[in-house]
Protein backbone atom coordinates (compact mmCIF):
# COMPACT_ATOMS: atom_id res chain seq x y z
CA UNK A 1 0.00 0.00 0.00
CA UNK A 2 1.45 3.14 -1.07
CA UNK A 3 0.95 6.41 1.12
CA UNK A 4 -1.12 9.11 -0.38
CA UNK A 5 -0.03 12.52 -0.20
CA UNK A 6 -2.08 15.44 1.06
CA UNK A 7 -3.24 16.86 -2.24
CA UNK A 8 -4.06 13.63 -3.02
CA UNK A 9 -6.39 13.42 -0.20
CA UNK A 10 -7.81 16.34 -0.79
CA UNK A 11 -8.69 15.21 -3.76
CA UNK A 12 -10.36 12.42 -2.64
CA UNK A 13 -11.99 15.02 -0.09
CA UNK A 14 -13.65 17.20 -2.66
CA UNK A 15 -14.95 14.63 -4.83
CA UNK A 16 -16.66 12.93 -1.60
CA UNK A 17 -18.12 16.32 -0.82
CA UNK A 18 -19.18 16.49 -4.27
CA UNK A 19 -21.25 13.21 -4.13
CA UNK A 20 -22.52 13.35 -0.74
CA UNK A 21 -23.53 16.94 -1.57
CA UNK A 22 -25.48 15.22 -4.38
CA UNK A 23 -27.29 12.23 -3.01
CA UNK A 24 -27.78 13.82 0.49
CA UNK A 25 -29.18 17.58 -1.48
CA UNK A 26 -32.87 16.66 0.46
CA UNK A 27 -30.96 16.06 4.07
CA UNK A 28 -28.41 19.33 3.55
CA UNK A 29 -30.42 22.04 1.67
CA UNK A 30 -33.04 23.61 4.38
CA UNK A 31 -35.06 25.20 1.98
CA UNK A 32 -37.05 23.90 -1.21
CA UNK A 33 -35.02 24.57 -4.39
CA UNK A 34 -38.19 25.05 -6.13
CA UNK A 35 -40.17 27.70 -3.56
CA UNK A 36 -40.33 30.85 -5.25
CA UNK A 37 -41.07 33.84 -2.61
CA UNK A 38 -40.87 37.36 -4.65
CA UNK A 39 -40.39 39.89 -1.82
CA UNK A 40 -37.11 37.93 -1.12
CA UNK A 41 -35.90 38.45 -4.57
CA UNK A 42 -32.18 38.86 -5.15
CA UNK A 43 -31.16 38.64 -1.42
CA UNK A 44 -27.13 38.73 -0.74
CA UNK A 45 -25.25 35.44 0.69
CA UNK A 46 -26.18 35.98 4.65
CA UNK A 47 -29.97 37.12 5.20
CA UNK A 48 -32.31 35.60 7.67
CA UNK A 49 -36.12 36.17 8.01
CA UNK A 50 -38.05 35.26 10.76
CA UNK A 51 -38.74 31.72 9.23
CA UNK A 52 -36.31 30.81 7.05
CA UNK A 53 -32.00 31.70 6.53
CA UNK A 54 -30.36 32.17 3.48
CA UNK A 55 -26.52 31.39 3.55
CA UNK A 56 -25.70 32.00 -0.11
CA UNK A 57 -28.65 34.73 -0.64
CA UNK A 58 -31.51 33.90 -3.30
CA UNK A 59 -32.12 34.08 -6.74
CA UNK A 60 -34.27 36.40 -8.97
CA UNK A 61 -37.46 34.32 -7.75
CA UNK A 62 -36.53 34.23 -4.69
CA UNK A 63 -35.31 30.67 -4.36
CA UNK A 64 -33.12 29.39 -1.66
CA UNK A 65 -29.38 29.94 -3.84
CA UNK A 66 -27.88 26.92 -1.21
CA UNK A 67 -30.76 24.79 -2.23
CA UNK A 68 -30.24 25.11 -5.89
CA UNK A 69 -26.56 24.32 -5.64
CA UNK A 70 -27.24 21.01 -3.92
CA UNK A 71 -29.56 19.88 -6.34
CA UNK A 72 -27.50 21.23 -9.68
CA UNK A 73 -24.80 19.08 -8.16
CA UNK A 74 -27.20 16.46 -8.37
CA UNK A 75 -28.44 16.72 -11.78
CA UNK A 76 -24.76 17.44 -12.35
CA UNK A 77 -23.74 14.09 -10.98
CA UNK A 78 -26.44 12.06 -12.56
CA UNK A 79 -25.84 13.16 -16.05
CA UNK A 80 -22.46 12.86 -16.15
CA UNK A 81 -23.03 9.20 -14.59
CA UNK A 82 -25.66 8.48 -16.84
CA UNK A 83 -24.09 9.36 -19.77
CA UNK A 84 -20.11 8.23 -19.53
CA UNK A 85 -22.20 4.89 -18.64
CA UNK A 86 -23.88 5.07 -21.65
CA UNK A 87 -20.93 6.45 -24.04
CA UNK A 88 -18.84 3.80 -22.40
CA UNK A 89 -20.82 0.68 -23.33
CA UNK A 90 -21.05 1.87 -26.93
CA UNK A 91 -17.67 3.08 -27.10
CA UNK A 92 -16.32 0.19 -25.24
CA UNK A 93 -18.39 -2.70 -27.33
CA UNK A 94 -17.04 -1.30 -30.84
CA UNK A 95 -13.61 -1.13 -29.78
CA UNK A 96 -13.49 -4.58 -28.30
CA UNK A 97 -15.29 -6.03 -31.81
CA UNK A 98 -13.03 -3.66 -34.21
CA UNK A 99 -9.84 -4.98 -32.29
CA UNK A 100 -11.03 -8.61 -32.46
CA UNK A 101 -12.85 -8.93 -36.12
CA UNK A 102 -10.40 -6.45 -37.45
CA UNK A 103 -11.49 -6.62 -41.64
CA UNK A 104 -14.42 -4.47 -42.36
CA UNK A 105 -15.60 -4.12 -38.85
CA UNK A 106 -12.60 -2.66 -37.48
CA UNK A 107 -12.28 -0.14 -40.57
CA UNK A 108 -16.20 1.14 -40.75
CA UNK A 109 -15.78 1.40 -36.74
CA UNK A 110 -12.52 3.52 -37.05
CA UNK A 111 -13.83 5.60 -39.68
CA UNK A 112 -17.01 6.31 -37.76
CA UNK A 113 -14.89 7.06 -35.08
CA UNK A 114 -12.39 9.58 -37.18
CA UNK A 115 -15.90 11.06 -38.43
CA UNK A 116 -18.08 11.50 -34.98
CA UNK A 117 -14.60 13.46 -34.40
CA UNK A 118 -14.61 15.84 -36.82
CA UNK A 119 -17.88 17.67 -35.43
CA UNK A 120 -16.49 19.35 -32.24
CA UNK A 121 -18.83 17.93 -29.61
CA UNK A 122 -20.19 20.76 -28.06
CA UNK A 123 -21.76 21.73 -31.45
CA UNK A 124 -22.92 18.09 -32.10
CA UNK A 125 -24.72 18.22 -28.70
CA UNK A 126 -26.35 21.61 -29.81
CA UNK A 127 -27.53 20.51 -32.90
CA UNK A 128 -28.67 17.35 -31.46
CA UNK A 129 -30.60 18.69 -28.37
CA UNK A 130 -31.92 21.66 -29.90
CA UNK A 131 -33.66 19.31 -32.69
CA UNK A 132 -34.93 16.71 -30.09
CA UNK A 133 -35.44 19.35 -27.59
CA UNK A 134 -34.48 19.78 -23.72
CA UNK A 135 -34.73 17.72 -20.91
CA UNK A 136 -32.68 15.53 -18.46
CA UNK A 137 -33.55 12.54 -20.99
CA UNK A 138 -32.66 13.90 -24.02
CA UNK A 139 -29.24 15.38 -22.68
CA UNK A 140 -28.07 11.94 -21.68
CA UNK A 141 -29.11 10.31 -24.67
CA UNK A 142 -26.86 13.10 -26.48
CA UNK A 143 -24.21 13.08 -24.53
CA UNK A 144 -23.79 9.65 -23.89
CA UNK A 145 -24.40 8.94 -27.86
CA UNK A 146 -22.01 11.87 -29.27
CA UNK A 147 -18.70 11.08 -26.62
CA UNK A 148 -18.57 7.34 -27.20
CA UNK A 149 -15.35 7.60 -30.20
CA UNK A 150 -12.10 8.31 -27.46
CA UNK A 151 -13.23 4.84 -25.56
CA UNK A 152 -13.59 3.33 -29.48
CA UNK A 153 -9.72 4.38 -30.26
CA UNK A 154 -8.50 3.08 -26.62
CA UNK A 155 -10.23 -0.07 -26.65
CA UNK A 156 -9.32 -0.95 -30.04
CA UNK A 157 -5.40 -0.35 -29.67
CA UNK A 158 -5.39 -2.01 -26.47
CA UNK A 159 -7.30 -4.81 -27.78
CA UNK A 160 -5.43 -5.42 -30.71
CA UNK A 161 -2.10 -5.77 -28.29
CA UNK A 162 -3.82 -8.04 -25.90
CA UNK A 163 -5.22 -10.45 -28.69
CA UNK A 164 -1.78 -10.87 -29.63
CA UNK A 165 -0.65 -12.38 -26.31
CA UNK A 166 -0.33 -16.04 -25.44
CA UNK A 167 -3.05 -16.64 -22.38
CA UNK A 168 -5.69 -14.70 -25.12
CA UNK A 169 -4.71 -17.60 -27.78
CA UNK A 170 -4.90 -20.34 -25.34
CA UNK A 171 -7.92 -19.10 -24.40
CA UNK A 172 -9.59 -19.44 -27.70
CA UNK A 173 -7.77 -22.66 -28.03
CA UNK A 174 -9.50 -23.99 -25.12
CA UNK A 175 -13.11 -23.33 -26.74
CA UNK A 176 -14.38 -20.22 -25.80
CA UNK A 177 -16.06 -18.09 -28.08
CA UNK A 178 -15.47 -14.41 -28.93
CA UNK A 179 -18.25 -12.80 -26.45
CA UNK A 180 -16.58 -14.77 -23.28
CA UNK A 181 -12.88 -13.98 -24.72
CA UNK A 182 -13.53 -10.27 -25.14
CA UNK A 183 -15.65 -9.92 -21.93
CA UNK A 184 -13.69 -12.28 -19.00
CA UNK A 185 -10.34 -12.58 -20.81
CA UNK A 186 -10.07 -9.10 -22.64
CA UNK A 187 -11.48 -6.24 -20.93
CA UNK A 188 -10.20 -6.67 -17.60
CA UNK A 189 -6.92 -6.32 -19.19
CA UNK A 190 -7.64 -3.40 -20.75
CA UNK A 191 -9.96 -1.52 -18.10
CA UNK A 192 -7.08 0.10 -16.61
CA UNK A 193 -6.57 3.30 -19.78
CA UNK A 194 -10.48 2.65 -20.31
CA UNK A 195 -11.20 4.25 -16.72
CA UNK A 196 -8.54 7.23 -17.01
CA UNK A 197 -10.09 7.75 -20.35
CA UNK A 198 -13.88 7.96 -18.77
CA UNK A 199 -12.49 10.07 -15.67
CA UNK A 200 -11.51 12.92 -18.15
CA UNK A 201 -15.13 12.19 -19.77
CA UNK A 202 -16.66 12.66 -16.59
CA UNK A 203 -15.07 15.85 -16.18
CA UNK A 204 -15.91 17.21 -19.74
CA UNK A 205 -19.43 15.69 -19.27
CA UNK A 206 -20.10 17.94 -16.11
CA UNK A 207 -18.82 20.79 -18.02
CA UNK A 208 -20.99 20.07 -20.95
CA UNK A 209 -24.22 19.08 -19.00
CA UNK A 210 -23.40 22.83 -17.27
CA UNK A 211 -22.59 24.39 -20.49
CA UNK A 212 -25.81 23.23 -22.58
CA UNK A 213 -27.71 24.36 -19.65
CA UNK A 214 -26.18 27.58 -19.41
CA UNK A 215 -27.48 27.85 -23.37
CA UNK A 216 -30.81 26.86 -22.67
CA UNK A 217 -30.69 23.71 -23.76
CA UNK A 218 -30.02 21.46 -20.96
CA UNK A 219 -31.83 20.86 -17.53
CA UNK A 220 -34.88 23.21 -17.85
CA UNK A 221 -36.36 25.73 -15.12
CA UNK A 222 -37.96 25.68 -12.44
CA UNK A 223 -35.10 22.96 -11.91
CA UNK A 224 -32.07 23.97 -10.40
CA UNK A 225 -28.56 23.00 -12.82
CA UNK A 226 -25.29 24.93 -12.26
CA UNK A 227 -25.49 26.35 -15.77
CA UNK A 228 -28.94 27.39 -15.48
CA UNK A 229 -28.42 29.11 -12.44
CA UNK A 230 -25.20 31.07 -14.52
CA UNK A 231 -27.58 32.35 -16.81
CA UNK A 232 -29.77 33.76 -14.81
CA UNK A 233 -26.69 35.37 -13.08
CA UNK A 234 -25.84 36.48 -16.18
CA UNK A 235 -28.82 38.84 -16.58
CA UNK A 236 -28.04 40.42 -12.93
CA UNK A 237 -24.67 40.54 -12.65
CA UNK A 238 -24.32 43.63 -11.97
CA UNK A 239 -27.00 43.61 -9.02
CA UNK A 240 -26.32 40.00 -7.55
CA UNK A 241 -22.43 38.29 -8.00
CA UNK A 242 -23.37 35.40 -5.78
CA UNK A 243 -25.51 33.85 -8.50
CA UNK A 244 -22.74 33.64 -10.52
CA UNK A 245 -19.70 33.53 -8.16
CA UNK A 246 -20.74 30.07 -6.13
CA UNK A 247 -22.00 27.57 -8.85
CA UNK A 248 -19.16 28.59 -10.79
CA UNK A 249 -16.70 27.55 -7.76
CA UNK A 250 -18.28 24.82 -7.64
CA UNK A 251 -17.78 23.65 -11.02
CA UNK A 252 -14.70 25.17 -10.82
CA UNK A 253 -14.01 23.21 -7.85
CA UNK A 254 -15.51 19.60 -9.17
CA UNK A 255 -13.68 19.70 -12.47
CA UNK A 256 -10.60 20.29 -11.02
CA UNK A 257 -10.46 17.43 -8.36
CA UNK A 258 -11.99 15.40 -11.53
CA UNK A 259 -9.30 16.13 -13.58
CA UNK A 260 -6.58 16.11 -10.90
CA UNK A 261 -8.11 12.42 -10.03
CA UNK A 262 -7.65 11.57 -13.67
CA UNK A 263 -3.71 12.20 -13.57
CA UNK A 264 -3.76 10.44 -10.39
CA UNK A 265 -5.33 7.52 -12.40
CA UNK A 266 -3.30 7.34 -14.92
CA UNK A 267 -0.13 7.93 -13.30
CA UNK A 268 -1.52 4.56 -11.39
CA UNK A 269 -2.45 2.35 -14.31
CA UNK A 270 0.75 3.62 -16.43
CA UNK A 271 3.94 4.31 -14.37
CA UNK A 272 5.83 5.46 -17.56
CA UNK A 273 3.21 8.41 -17.65
CA UNK A 274 4.56 9.83 -14.28
CA UNK A 275 5.62 13.51 -13.83
CA UNK A 276 4.47 14.07 -17.68
CA UNK B 1 3.06 11.46 -53.09
CA UNK B 2 0.67 8.36 -51.67
CA UNK B 3 0.73 9.56 -48.42
CA UNK B 4 -0.67 13.02 -49.58
CA UNK B 5 -3.62 10.72 -51.28
CA UNK B 6 -4.57 8.62 -48.64
CA UNK B 7 -4.96 11.80 -46.45
CA UNK B 8 -7.15 13.35 -49.13
CA UNK B 9 -9.14 10.65 -48.96
CA UNK B 10 -9.74 10.14 -45.38
CA UNK B 11 -10.17 13.91 -45.48
CA UNK B 12 -12.97 13.13 -47.90
CA UNK B 13 -14.88 10.64 -45.70
CA UNK B 14 -14.67 12.16 -42.58
CA UNK B 15 -16.84 15.45 -44.87
CA UNK B 16 -18.99 12.86 -46.29
CA UNK B 17 -19.86 11.09 -42.69
CA UNK B 18 -20.24 14.66 -40.86
CA UNK B 19 -22.66 15.43 -43.65
CA UNK B 20 -24.63 12.27 -43.33
CA UNK B 21 -24.58 12.52 -39.94
CA UNK B 22 -26.07 15.97 -39.60
CA UNK B 23 -28.39 14.95 -42.17
CA UNK B 24 -29.86 12.15 -39.90
CA UNK B 25 -29.76 14.14 -37.17
CA UNK B 26 -31.90 17.14 -38.31
CA UNK B 27 -35.05 14.10 -39.52
CA UNK B 28 -34.34 12.92 -35.67
CA UNK B 29 -37.38 14.27 -34.54
CA UNK B 30 -39.89 12.95 -37.42
CA UNK B 31 -40.48 15.69 -39.37
CA UNK B 32 -37.84 18.37 -40.76
CA UNK B 33 -40.39 20.65 -41.80
CA UNK B 34 -41.49 21.55 -37.96
CA UNK B 35 -38.10 22.57 -37.39
CA UNK B 36 -38.25 24.92 -40.31
CA UNK B 37 -41.82 26.66 -39.63
CA UNK B 38 -41.55 30.16 -37.79
CA UNK B 39 -44.24 29.62 -34.77
CA UNK B 40 -47.97 29.72 -35.54
CA UNK B 41 -47.93 28.30 -39.29
CA UNK B 42 -51.34 26.22 -40.41
CA UNK B 43 -51.89 22.83 -40.92
CA UNK B 44 -51.96 23.61 -44.59
CA UNK B 45 -48.85 26.06 -44.51
CA UNK B 46 -46.87 22.99 -43.18
CA UNK B 47 -48.27 20.35 -45.61
CA UNK B 48 -47.59 22.77 -48.20
CA UNK B 49 -44.11 23.98 -47.10
CA UNK B 50 -43.34 19.95 -46.40
CA UNK B 51 -44.30 19.53 -49.96
CA UNK B 52 -42.37 22.66 -51.32
CA UNK B 53 -39.09 21.40 -49.81
CA UNK B 54 -39.25 17.66 -50.52
CA UNK B 55 -39.40 16.27 -47.08
CA UNK B 56 -42.77 14.23 -48.38
CA UNK B 57 -40.25 11.83 -50.82
CA UNK B 58 -38.21 9.06 -49.56
CA UNK B 59 -35.55 9.20 -47.34
CA UNK B 60 -33.15 8.28 -49.95
CA UNK B 61 -34.18 10.77 -52.55
CA UNK B 62 -33.99 13.70 -49.71
CA UNK B 63 -30.23 12.26 -48.95
CA UNK B 64 -29.40 12.66 -52.54
CA UNK B 65 -31.14 16.01 -53.01
CA UNK B 66 -29.03 17.41 -49.91
CA UNK B 67 -25.66 16.09 -51.19
CA UNK B 68 -26.80 17.40 -54.92
CA UNK B 69 -27.28 21.14 -52.87
CA UNK B 70 -24.35 20.86 -50.91
CA UNK B 71 -21.79 19.98 -53.87
CA UNK B 72 -23.41 22.88 -55.72
CA UNK B 73 -22.63 25.11 -52.70
CA UNK B 74 -26.69 25.63 -52.00
CA UNK B 75 -27.03 25.77 -48.51
CA UNK B 76 -30.70 26.72 -48.96
CA UNK B 77 -32.58 29.91 -47.29
CA UNK B 78 -34.19 30.91 -44.37
CA UNK B 79 -37.72 30.61 -44.02
CA UNK B 80 -37.47 32.79 -40.66
CA UNK B 81 -35.09 35.72 -42.25
CA UNK B 82 -36.13 35.25 -45.84
CA UNK B 83 -32.44 35.35 -47.08
CA UNK B 84 -29.80 32.55 -48.42
CA UNK B 85 -28.47 30.93 -45.43
CA UNK B 86 -25.08 31.29 -46.97
CA UNK B 87 -25.16 34.82 -46.51
CA UNK B 88 -26.33 35.15 -42.65
CA UNK B 89 -23.47 33.04 -42.24
CA UNK B 90 -20.96 34.63 -43.87
CA UNK B 91 -21.84 37.87 -42.46
CA UNK B 92 -21.03 36.80 -38.42
CA UNK B 93 -18.00 34.45 -39.42
CA UNK B 94 -15.40 37.89 -39.77
CA UNK B 95 -16.54 38.25 -35.64
CA UNK B 96 -15.70 34.94 -34.84
CA UNK B 97 -12.01 35.09 -36.67
CA UNK B 98 -11.38 37.72 -34.54
CA UNK B 99 -12.15 35.86 -31.69
CA UNK B 100 -10.45 32.90 -32.61
CA UNK B 101 -7.44 34.99 -33.32
CA UNK B 102 -7.28 36.57 -29.84
CA UNK B 103 -7.70 33.65 -28.22
CA UNK B 104 -4.99 31.58 -30.34
CA UNK B 105 -2.56 34.83 -29.72
CA UNK B 106 -3.32 34.66 -25.89
CA UNK B 107 -2.69 30.82 -25.56
CA UNK B 108 0.20 31.35 -27.66
CA UNK B 109 1.78 33.86 -25.94
CA UNK B 110 1.01 32.48 -22.34
CA UNK B 111 1.26 29.16 -23.32
CA UNK B 112 4.41 28.50 -24.95
CA UNK B 113 6.38 30.50 -22.44
CA UNK B 114 5.16 28.62 -19.42
CA UNK B 115 5.48 25.51 -21.01
CA UNK B 116 9.34 26.27 -21.69
CA UNK B 117 9.73 27.43 -18.20
CA UNK B 118 7.94 24.66 -16.86
CA UNK B 119 10.28 22.50 -18.30
CA UNK B 120 13.62 24.43 -18.11
CA UNK B 121 13.07 25.06 -14.21
CA UNK B 122 11.72 21.37 -13.27
CA UNK B 123 11.63 20.57 -10.39
CA UNK B 124 11.36 24.25 -8.95
CA UNK B 125 8.85 25.85 -7.37
CA UNK B 126 8.40 28.06 -10.45
CA UNK B 127 7.63 24.96 -12.26
CA UNK B 128 4.97 24.00 -9.68
CA UNK B 129 3.37 27.27 -9.75
CA UNK B 130 2.70 27.23 -13.08
CA UNK B 131 1.61 23.83 -13.51
CA UNK B 132 -1.14 24.78 -11.10
CA UNK B 133 -1.94 27.89 -13.23
CA UNK B 134 -2.03 25.46 -16.71
CA UNK B 135 -4.49 23.02 -14.61
CA UNK B 136 -6.64 26.04 -13.20
CA UNK B 137 -7.09 27.38 -16.96
CA UNK B 138 -7.73 23.30 -18.55
CA UNK B 139 -10.93 23.09 -15.81
CA UNK B 140 -12.18 26.70 -15.96
CA UNK B 141 -15.51 26.53 -17.03
CA UNK B 142 -14.91 29.22 -20.27
CA UNK B 143 -18.90 31.34 -19.24
CA UNK B 144 -17.75 31.19 -15.49
CA UNK B 145 -14.17 32.83 -16.16
CA UNK B 146 -16.12 35.28 -18.97
CA UNK B 147 -18.34 36.44 -16.09
CA UNK B 148 -16.19 36.80 -13.39
CA UNK B 149 -14.24 39.19 -15.60
CA UNK B 150 -16.82 40.89 -16.59
CA UNK B 151 -17.29 41.30 -12.78
CA UNK B 152 -13.95 42.18 -11.99
CA UNK B 153 -12.58 44.57 -15.31
CA UNK B 154 -16.01 45.68 -16.62
CA UNK B 155 -18.33 46.71 -13.54
CA UNK B 156 -15.81 46.75 -10.49
CA UNK B 157 -12.73 48.80 -12.42
CA UNK B 158 -14.51 49.53 -15.09
CA UNK B 159 -11.72 49.24 -17.48
CA UNK B 160 -13.50 46.96 -20.42
CA UNK B 161 -16.79 47.17 -22.25
CA UNK B 162 -18.63 44.06 -20.43
CA UNK B 163 -20.26 43.30 -24.48
CA UNK B 164 -20.62 44.62 -27.88
CA UNK B 165 -18.03 44.21 -30.48
CA UNK B 166 -17.41 48.19 -30.69
CA UNK B 167 -13.79 48.63 -30.87
CA UNK B 168 -11.21 46.14 -30.11
CA UNK B 169 -11.24 46.64 -26.30
CA UNK B 170 -14.24 44.41 -26.56
CA UNK B 171 -12.40 41.44 -27.65
CA UNK B 172 -10.16 41.04 -24.86
CA UNK B 173 -12.10 39.74 -22.00
CA UNK B 174 -13.99 36.82 -24.79
CA UNK B 175 -10.27 36.12 -26.45
CA UNK B 176 -9.02 35.33 -22.74
CA UNK B 177 -11.75 33.29 -21.84
CA UNK B 178 -11.87 31.46 -24.97
CA UNK B 179 -8.09 30.87 -24.79
CA UNK B 180 -7.62 29.68 -21.37
CA UNK B 181 -8.17 25.76 -22.10
CA UNK B 182 -6.33 25.59 -25.33
CA UNK B 183 -3.53 27.97 -23.61
CA UNK B 184 -3.30 24.91 -21.09
CA UNK B 185 -2.54 21.92 -24.03
CA UNK B 186 -0.04 24.53 -25.55
CA UNK B 187 1.74 25.02 -22.03
CA UNK B 188 1.50 21.07 -21.32
CA UNK B 189 2.65 19.99 -25.13
CA UNK B 190 5.18 22.67 -25.08
CA UNK B 191 6.44 21.31 -21.84
CA UNK B 192 6.37 17.56 -22.62
CA UNK B 193 8.34 18.82 -26.35
CA UNK B 194 11.05 20.81 -24.96
CA UNK B 195 11.53 18.09 -22.25
CA UNK B 196 11.96 15.56 -24.79
CA UNK B 197 14.61 17.75 -26.98
CA UNK B 198 16.67 18.58 -23.63
CA UNK B 199 17.45 14.99 -23.12
CA UNK B 200 18.79 14.51 -26.37
CA UNK B 201 22.53 14.25 -27.12
CA UNK B 202 23.03 17.53 -29.43
CA UNK B 203 22.13 19.37 -25.84
CA UNK B 204 25.22 17.95 -24.42
CA UNK B 205 26.95 18.43 -27.68
CA UNK B 206 26.15 22.32 -27.69
CA UNK B 207 27.24 22.83 -24.29
CA UNK B 208 30.69 21.27 -25.07
CA UNK B 209 31.22 23.27 -27.49
CA UNK B 210 30.83 26.65 -25.27
CA UNK B 211 27.50 27.80 -25.75
CA UNK B 212 25.32 28.76 -23.09
CA UNK B 213 22.44 26.79 -21.93
CA UNK B 214 20.23 29.56 -22.92
CA UNK B 215 21.74 30.01 -26.18
CA UNK B 216 21.34 25.95 -26.91
CA UNK B 217 17.53 26.38 -25.72
CA UNK B 218 16.87 29.41 -28.38
CA UNK B 219 18.58 28.23 -31.24
CA UNK B 220 18.47 24.27 -30.87
CA UNK B 221 16.13 22.95 -28.41
CA UNK B 222 12.93 25.35 -29.62
CA UNK B 223 13.16 24.97 -33.07
CA UNK B 224 13.13 21.20 -32.63
CA UNK B 225 10.03 21.28 -29.81
CA UNK B 226 7.82 23.41 -32.52
CA UNK B 227 7.07 20.43 -34.34
CA UNK B 228 4.77 19.10 -31.98
CA UNK B 229 2.87 22.29 -30.91
CA UNK B 230 2.63 23.71 -34.24
CA UNK B 231 0.49 20.55 -35.23
CA UNK B 232 -1.59 21.18 -32.15
CA UNK B 233 -2.20 24.72 -32.96
CA UNK B 234 -4.00 24.12 -36.64
CA UNK B 235 -6.07 21.26 -33.84
CA UNK B 236 -7.05 24.12 -31.29
CA UNK B 237 -8.61 26.36 -34.31
CA UNK B 238 -11.29 23.97 -34.60
CA UNK B 239 -11.82 23.45 -30.71
CA UNK B 240 -11.95 27.47 -30.46
CA UNK B 241 -14.55 28.09 -33.09
CA UNK B 242 -16.40 25.79 -31.05
CA UNK B 243 -16.10 27.10 -27.91
CA UNK B 244 -17.07 30.49 -29.44
CA UNK B 245 -21.14 29.50 -29.01
CA UNK B 246 -20.58 29.60 -24.97
CA UNK B 247 -18.30 32.75 -25.14
CA UNK B 248 -20.19 34.81 -27.91
CA UNK B 249 -23.35 34.38 -25.64
CA UNK B 250 -21.31 35.43 -22.60
CA UNK B 251 -20.17 38.50 -24.31
CA UNK B 252 -22.81 39.33 -26.58
CA UNK B 253 -19.88 39.31 -29.68
CA UNK B 254 -21.81 38.90 -32.90
CA UNK B 255 -20.21 36.05 -34.07
CA UNK B 256 -21.29 32.34 -35.71
CA UNK B 257 -21.83 31.11 -31.75
CA UNK B 258 -24.27 33.77 -30.68
CA UNK B 259 -26.04 33.21 -34.31
CA UNK B 260 -26.32 29.80 -33.11
CA UNK B 261 -28.18 29.98 -30.51
CA UNK B 262 -30.44 32.23 -31.47
CA UNK B 263 -31.14 30.88 -34.25
CA UNK B 264 -32.50 27.60 -32.12
CA UNK B 265 -34.72 30.25 -30.21
CA UNK B 266 -35.93 31.56 -33.37
CA UNK B 267 -36.61 27.88 -35.07
CA UNK B 268 -33.95 29.00 -37.94
CA UNK B 269 -32.67 25.11 -38.25
CA UNK B 270 -31.10 25.73 -41.47
CA UNK B 271 -28.67 28.39 -40.32
CA UNK B 272 -28.03 26.05 -37.30
CA UNK B 273 -26.92 22.80 -39.63
CA UNK B 274 -24.68 25.40 -42.16
CA UNK B 275 -22.94 26.29 -39.05
CA UNK B 276 -22.46 22.64 -37.99
CA UNK B 277 -20.78 22.29 -41.29
CA UNK B 278 -18.90 25.14 -41.30
CA UNK B 279 -16.91 24.38 -38.48
CA UNK B 280 -16.55 20.79 -39.13
CA UNK B 281 -15.48 21.69 -42.30
CA UNK B 282 -12.59 24.01 -40.72
CA UNK B 283 -11.85 21.55 -38.27
CA UNK B 284 -11.43 18.88 -41.20
CA UNK B 285 -9.26 21.23 -43.35
CA UNK B 286 -7.01 22.04 -40.42
CA UNK B 287 -6.37 18.64 -39.11
CA UNK B 288 -5.50 17.75 -42.76
CA UNK B 289 -3.28 20.68 -42.56
CA UNK B 290 -1.83 19.83 -39.52
CA UNK B 291 -0.57 16.30 -40.81
CA UNK B 292 0.83 17.73 -44.22
CA UNK B 293 2.63 20.59 -42.22
CA UNK B 294 3.95 17.91 -39.95
CA UNK B 295 5.85 16.36 -42.81
CA UNK B 296 6.95 19.98 -44.08
CA UNK B 297 8.59 21.14 -41.40
CA UNK B 298 10.33 17.61 -40.31
CA UNK B 299 12.27 16.17 -42.48
CA UNK B 300 12.85 13.28 -40.58
CA UNK B 301 9.06 12.20 -41.35
CA UNK B 302 9.09 12.93 -44.79
CA UNK B 303 11.98 10.29 -45.47
CA UNK B 304 10.54 7.76 -43.15
CA UNK B 305 7.27 7.28 -44.70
Amino acid sequence: MRRISWGTALIFAGLLAFMVAAVGADVFASNDPLRQSLLLRLRPPGTATATAYFPLGTDDLGRDLLARILYGARASLMVAALSVSVSLLVGVTLGLMAGWFGGWVSIIAMRAVDTMLSIPAILLAVLTVAVLGPGFFNLVLVLGLTRWPRYTRVAYAQTLQVAALPYVRAAEMAGCGPGRILLRHVLPNIAGPLMVVATSEFGLMILFEASLSFLGLGIQPPYPSWGSIMSVGRQYVVRAWWLTAFPGACLFGVVLCVNLFGDWLRDRVDPRSQGR
Amino acid sequence: MPELKSRLLQALIAIFGVLTIVFFIMRLSGDPTLLLVPDGATAEQIAALRHALGFDRPLLVQYGAYLLDLARLDLGESLVQHAPVAGIVAERIPYTMALAGGALLVALGVGLPAGLAMAVWRGTWLERALAGFVLAGQSLPTFWSGLLMILFFGVYLGWLPTSGSDDLASLVMPSVALGAITMSSFARMTRIAVLDELSRDYVAAGRARGLSYGAVILRHVLRNAAIPVVTIAALEVGNLLAGAVIVETVFAWPGIGQLAIQSIASRDFLVVQTIVLFVSMVYISMNLLADLAYGVIDPRIRRDR
